[in-house]
């Protein structure tokens, strides 16, 4: 059932950056450059074991959990230290990853109010274990210890370097995600002891999850889908994200933007969904009626913004509508969307953030209002804002539609069991976000980057892009353009995982 | 077959040459100009290639020929593969040859027009992955192919219309052009959708081969088909979201004519041609009588010829005038026309590309960049013979007399509606002829004839030409609201530094031949393109070519008969059509030249509000800025987000501050209190009890003795008795 | 040999030591009434050896008699002490240890 046992290279890509950052916090803090090295160095030996990863996978056969190891570990409560990695696993992997390495390179001279490249490199690369992990991880427990690894650094990013708000920002989102995560655990202990206390393995768990009686499957859906909901986030725990997101640093903004939310909808694929099919059906429903009221309320409140972060930060939640709906048809077409639009929202709205964060650095303040003109002070800056734009929108040609589209279609026609009438609403309703995304996107647009610079702004010399913001998006910007065009290199790889594992129990 | 099945180079070469123009556009001599020209001529070839070798395939008769696919695997899910590729018939050929044509011929163009201009490389790119994207979506063999042009082509239209984007009222323009097809787009979304339902394919071959085999629920086909209208509406201008057509003439000329007349707007009518068997069983074409699209069409036809007559900036008019025409399309696939309506789309490029590039000639050399028609414009055909001839050979194919390019396919449009039971519907084209007559010939005698007025009698009011000037302010306008700001006329926005050099003080003179060039090509379209299908001379290549023939088990298009022209109802078009030239005319020489009408709009209050309507576009730009964008903008996103801010996170926060009063609670009341308490309470006991049993310790020994005496008194009386 | 009279006997001098134990002021009489108790008890002890025939009962007054002298001494030295100290022998001031 496994290619490769024991396998050594997965625990690598986790564990890596913790070496990396403990070499890190060993170099005094004088010594700034070398810390930034050391950092890059480690980031970019994670990102060649990804690369490694990339060519040693058996892409013909990626559902299969490739690179598996199984190990005993904390033999008193059965959890074991389980890692494999499919075809569902390997993108978010490589994107994490990447977007590491990309991030270290804009931080070469851009750290934040108030300085000490060394904690907060280390802090980075902490997060890089936390988010390699989750994505690896097989055992229940394994998975809670690094979805939790991610809290602390963000909790220090956001409250050390943040914004005027930090404190409340940094607290709140560290308070929320972790009330969620525990009702999350319960769901966890609460699946291994109805299923014989035998084993935290998410596949045993999914192999055995029929005996447990529906009511409680209902119940332990619940508490799963308030720990992942929380973190994608859905309408209405959604409101720790525009805080987070508006007082975080540039950097860890796109981390949380790019990958941090992915914990949570991949939790649902991962796990909620193939352990728990029949509670995932009838909670579905509900699942995608949260899912358009968040394009809609998103794509609304997007509109009445006047600060740049957070309105970025809004469309976060819009398109994680468009993701959480396509996991809620539970369909082959639905979930591909939704992964490949994980991948798609990775990519377009780091770059989304790292642009406001550039924006920030030059005019020192994001409110619409006092912007304007970017275009004509710095004109690549201002078309790469446009282009993101485009892509955010879900133009086709760019990755972005890929996980908008096949969601909108498999509303149409929703797995077995699911009310057929309510999801062909949802399908128009999300439709009409589109318009709404559109709106809001081309508005800032418009507002930020053509017409003339403002008077304030006017005499005051913009620096277009320079090497290290090229250096560090001209991957992102390939990608979206790449993924735009040949989508099938990440279908190939993806279909066969959900069709597989994820859906295996919706046969039709 | 080698252009047949090669036909993905024809839009591969535009996106390459995009790709080259970006990335080396500024270096080249010629700044790009020559990709985009090489490329688009490039495809020019490979579509007449195309076509040459596609009316070879199809021999007289009725016998069947398919369309020439190619697939090659895109993407997939759930197992299944979805292709990419080309599906080249006679519809795909005419429309490539059309689109490769104007586009060549508009690059050609716009190398004089633009020249000097501040974003002359971009403007070069843009325009070349237009072409490629509205090539890509002709050609297309998935329905997802579709799409991806289609959305390329919103995309450079949003680009182009907002070249000039320093100035507010060109950005807003484009986002209107934007979000307002967006909003058909919805549909496009969901049609797709249901149509891969229901034939299970994104093939559009297999989609329209199901929705003819009669297999497809009822319910399923008319939705989908209202979904796709939805998108038709949106990208073709159709009632009720055509508004944006006319604010897009914001971008430079040769966009207007490419873009916004000939190809992109078009590109609705081609959805509804291309899934013709989806509408004519969903709609039930057949049955005659009235549906939706002739409906919308018709509609189309009526209003937006009746606000073209109040427009002074010329290209609003010729704008109107296309919204019109497309209305004549729609019209003309709702009645069943549907060869007819695909033919007026080749003819229709011909003749309105023409105006529009003449307009664009009148402007560079006439009128200094103004296109106010009022102002500056009056007297021009002395000035400029070609452009005036062009135009007036257009012009007159448009209003469709007889033997030119529009007369041969609205009549026959016309003819067809008769003939399948659409009868209203050919009372509003006939109609719809008259305006069309009577606002062009308005048109031109202001253009051209009468008194030359302002830039045209060579004076050079550059106050005028100045960005978004509310130069459209005149004598008969009545006490009505100015809607919106894409309304006014907008002068061309020239830069300071653009070539002034060839005007000098030399006042209107003729184009250059890189303008003038394209305008004979084009009016020679205009005059003998309707040859084709001349059908009262016996003579029916087009049909023969692009109408799809149908045999046993392979139906892929409804059977449709074929309508008899008729030399009566003909020449009565005709007639018509001439009336209203003739009408247009001397009502303009009463007007403008002898003033016989000052004033009416004040004098009579009839006329003055219906003009006001008119000239306010029916209040249709107030419902939709002032009131749809603006609430969606303002209250109700600034409610969605007061709801979020203070209720959602308020609740958050509330959360948040009772976690941290009932920690309080819970600390002073339980845990000093309650459990503290105990603690204590325990402590207190103990002494209290202490304090009581310390009354024994009297420290005298009788009275120990005496309770020792005591105790074993009742022990030895327990053992006694017990015991 | 009836043995109840030396039993009663017993227990009026033992019922009679407890009252003086108990009630009178004097340490010294106290200390006879202690005396009195002891005696009582040899009494009992006696009349039973007498029943029984046996010489336990005697063996063991004999003991009694020793401890009773050694008790009386100990006693008469601790309250000459007393009233050395104290120039009064009344029990019931003799409250110092006190709780």
């Amino acid at each position: 059932m496994h290619l490769t046992d024991n396998n050594w290279l997965l625990s690598a890509a986790v564990f890596v950056p913790l070496l990396g950052a403990l070499v890190v916090m060993a170099v005094p803090k004088a010594y700034e450059r070398e810390i930034k090295v050391v950092a890059l160095l480690t980031a970019l030996a994670t990102a060649g074991i990804g690369v490694a990863l990339l060519s040693l996978f058996d892409y013909g056969n990626a559902q299969k959990l490739q690179f598996f190891t199984d190990r005993s570990w904390i033999p008193v409560i059965h959890a074991r230290y389980i890692m494999g990695l499919d075809g569902l696993g390997l993108p978010l992997l490589i994107l994490s990853m990447v977007i590491v390495v990309l991030v270290i390179v804009y931080s070469w001279d851009h750290i934040p109010e108030p300085g000490n490249p060394k904690a907060f490199l280390a802090l980075i690369l902490i997060l890089e274990v936390g988010m390699n992990g989750t994505f690896v991880a097989q055992d229940l427990i394994l998975f809670f210890v690094f979805f939790e690894v991610v809290l602390l650094p963000m909790y220090f990013m956001i409250g050390v370097w943040g914004g005027e708000q930090r404190q409340y920002a940094a607290i709140k989102f560290f308070l929320y995600t972790l009330f969620g995560s525990a009702l999350m655990l319960l769901g966890f202990l609460a699946l291994f002891f109805k299923t014989g206390a035998e084993s935290f393995s998410i596949e045993y768990l999914a192999a055995h999850s029929s005996s447990i009686v529906h009511s409680t499957q209902l119940w332990i859906f619940g508490g799963l889908f308030m720990g992942f909901a929380i973190k994608v986030p859905m309408f209405p725990f959604h409101t720790w994200l525009p805080d987070a997101h508006t007082q975080a640093p540039t950097q860890g903004s796109v981390i949380l933007a790019a990958i941090l939310l992915k914990l949570g909808t991949f939790g649902f694929v991962r796990i909620a969904i193939p352990v728990l099919p029949g509670a995932a059906t009838t909670w579905a429903p509900w699942i995608a009626l949260l899912a358009v009221i968040g394009i809609i309320y998103g794509a609304l409140a997007c509109l009445a913004q006047t600060d740049m972060k957070r309105l970025i930060a809004f469309s976060s939640v819009a398109h994680m509508g468009f993701v959480m709906l396509g996991i809620s048809t539970l369909t082959s077409f639905g979930i591909n969307a939704a992964m490949f639009g994980m991948v798609a929202h990775g990519l377009i709205t780091g770059m989304l953030f790292f642009i406001a964060g550039s924006v920030k650095e030059r005019y020192h303040t994001l409110e619409i209002r006092r912007l304007g003109g970017l275009l004509k002070q710095a004109p690549h800056l201002g078309w790469i804002l446009g282009f993101c734009a485009m892509a955010s929108l879900g133009l086709p040609g760019l990755a972005g539609f890929w996980g908008e589209f096949p969601a909108i279609l498999s509303s149409y026609q929703p797995a077995k069991g699911l009310p057929v009438e309510t999801f062909r609403t949802f399908m128009v309703v999300a439709a009409i976000g589109t318009v709404l995304a559109a709106s809001y996107l081309l508005w800032l647009f418009q507002r930020t980057a053509f017409g003339e610079p403002s008077e304030e702004f006017s005499h005051h010399h913009i620096s277009d892009m320079h090497a290290p913001e090229w250096i560090a998006w001209t991957p992102l910007l390939a990608a979206i353009v790449v993924l735009g065009l040949l989508p099938n290199l990440l279908f190939k790889v993806l279909d066969p995982a959900i069709v597989h594992t994820t859906l295996s129990a919706f046969k039709g | 077959m080698w252009f047949l099945e090669n036909a993905w180079l024809i839009p591969v070469i535009p996106s390459v040459g995009f790709a080259v123009i970006l990335l080396f556009g500024r270096r080249l001599p010629l700044k790009g100009s020559e990709v985009g020209l090489a490329s688009m001529l490039a495809s020019l070839v490979l579509s007449v290639g195309a076509a040459a070798q596609w009316i070879h395939r199809v021999p007289s008769g009725e016998a069947y020929v398919g369309p020439v696919i190619r697939q090659w695997t895109w993407w997939q899910i759930g197992g299944e593969k979805f292709t990419i590729g080309t599906h080249i018939d006679g519809l795909a050929v005419t429309l490539l040859f059309v689109v490769a044509l104007i586009s060549t011929l508009v690059q050609l163009y716009s190398i004089e027009y633009l020249r000097g201009d501040r974003r002359y490389t971009h403007f070069f790119a843009a325009l070349t992955l237009f072409s490629a994207g509205m090539l890509c979506m002709v050609a297309a063999e998935s329905t997802i192919e579709f799409i991806l042009g289609w959305e390329i082509m919103g995309l450079c239209s949003f680009m182009l219309i907002g070249h000039w984007w320093e100035d507010g009222a060109n950005s807003r323009a484009a986002l209107k052009a934007f979000l307002t097809v967006r909003c058909g787009d919805v549909g496009l979304l969901v049609g797709i959708s249901m149509m891969f339902w229901g034939a299970h394919s994104f093939s559009i071959q297999k989609i329209n081969e199901w929705a003819m085999s009669g297999t497809g629920s009822k319910t399923l086909l008319l939705w989908g088909a209202v979904a796709l209208f939805i998108a038709c509406i949106g990208k073709s201008g159709q009632f009720p979201l055509h508004t944006w057509l006319p604010d897009a003439m914001a971008g430079p000329t040769p966009v207007s004519s490419l873009l916004h007349s000939s190809t992109m707007v078009v590109a609705g009518v081609y959805l509804v041609a291309r899934f013709y068997p989806v509408f004519y069983q969903g709609f039930h074409i057949a049955d005659g009588g009235i549906n939706l699209v002739c409906l919308i069409g018709g509609i189309t036809v009526v209003i937006a010829a009746a606000v073209a007559f109040v427009q002074n900036d010329i290209k609003k008019v010729l704008a109107y005038s296309t919204v019109s025409q497309l209305g004549y399309m729609v019209m003309g696939l709702g009645v069943g026309a549907w060869t007819p309506a695909v033919f007026h789309i080749f003819t229709h490029a011909f003749f309105k590309a023409c105006l529009f590039l003449g307009a664009g000639s009148v402007s560079h050399s006439g009128s200094h960049h103004s296109f106010d028609m009022k102002k500056d414009m009056g007297g021009l055909a002395r000035k400029m013979p070609v452009t005036a001839a062009t135009f007036i050979v257009s012009t007159l194919a448009l209003a469709g007399i007889f033997p030119l390019a529009g007369f041969w396919s609205k009549d026959a449009i016309l003819a067809a509606a008769g003939d399948h039971g659409y009868r209203l519907f050919m009372v509003v084209g006939l109609v719809g002829a008259f305006l069309t007559a009577a606002y062009m010939a308005r048109c031109v005698y202001l253009t051209f004839f009468g008194q030359a007025r302002g830039a045209a009698a060579g004076l050079h009011a550059h106050d005028q030409a100045e960005v978004g000037a509310g130069g459209s302010e005149h004598e008969e306008e009545p006490v009505v609201v100015h809607v919106g700001a894409g309304s006014h006329a907008v002068a061309d926005a020239h830069d300071a530094q653009a070539g002034h050099d060839d005007h000098g003080a030399a006042g209107p003179h003729e184009s250059n031949w890189l303008l003038t060039l394209p305008l004979v090509v084009l009016s020679f379209g205009a005059a003998f393109a309707g040859l084709l299908n001349a059908e009262g001379f016996h003579i029916d290549n087009f049909t023969r070519w692009v109408q799809p023939r149908i045999a046993e088990g392979v139906a892929a298009f409804p059977k449709i008969e074929p309508t008899t022209f008729k030399w009566g109802d003909a020449m009565l078009s005709v007639a018509i059509a001439a009336v209203g030239l003739v009408v247009g005319f001397l009502v303009c020489r009463a007007v403008y030249e002898r003033d016989l009408a000052k004033d009416l709009t004040k004098r009579n209050r009839l006329a003055g509000i219906g003009y006001g309507f008119l000239w306010n576009k029916y209040y249709l730009d107030v419902l939709y800025e002032k009131v749809v964008v603006a609430a969606v903008s303002g209250p109700i996103s600034n409610a969605a987000y007061w709801v979020n801010q203070h209720v959602i996170d308020g609740f958050v926060n509330a959360v948040g501050v009772g976690g941290r009063e009932a920690g309080d609670w819970v600390y002073r009341n339980v845990d000093q209190r309650a459990i503290d308490g105990t603690v204590s309470g325990v402590a207190l006991g103990v002494e209290g009890s202490g304090s009581l049993l310390r009354r024994l310790q009297t420290g005298k020994v009788q009275q120990y003795g005496a309770l020792l005496f005591a105790a074993a008194a009742i022990g030895a009386l327990v053992l006694v008795i017990v015991v | 040999m009836l043995v109840n009279e030396f039993l009663l006997l017993g227990a009026f001098l033992f019922s009679t030591g407890v009252y003086g134990v108990l009630v009178r002021r004097n340490a010294v009489l106290v200390l006879m009434s202690v005396e009195l108790i002891l005696n009582a008890v040899n009494i009992n002890l006696v009349a039973f050896a007498l029943r029984d025939g046996g010489v336990e009962g005697q063996v063991f007054a004999l003991f009694v008699i020793a401890v009773a002298a050694a008790e009386v001494g100990v006693g008469l030295a601790l309250v000459l002490l007393i009233y050395r100290n104290r120039r009064s022998i009344a029990l019931d001031e003799l409250s110092q240890m006190k709780g």
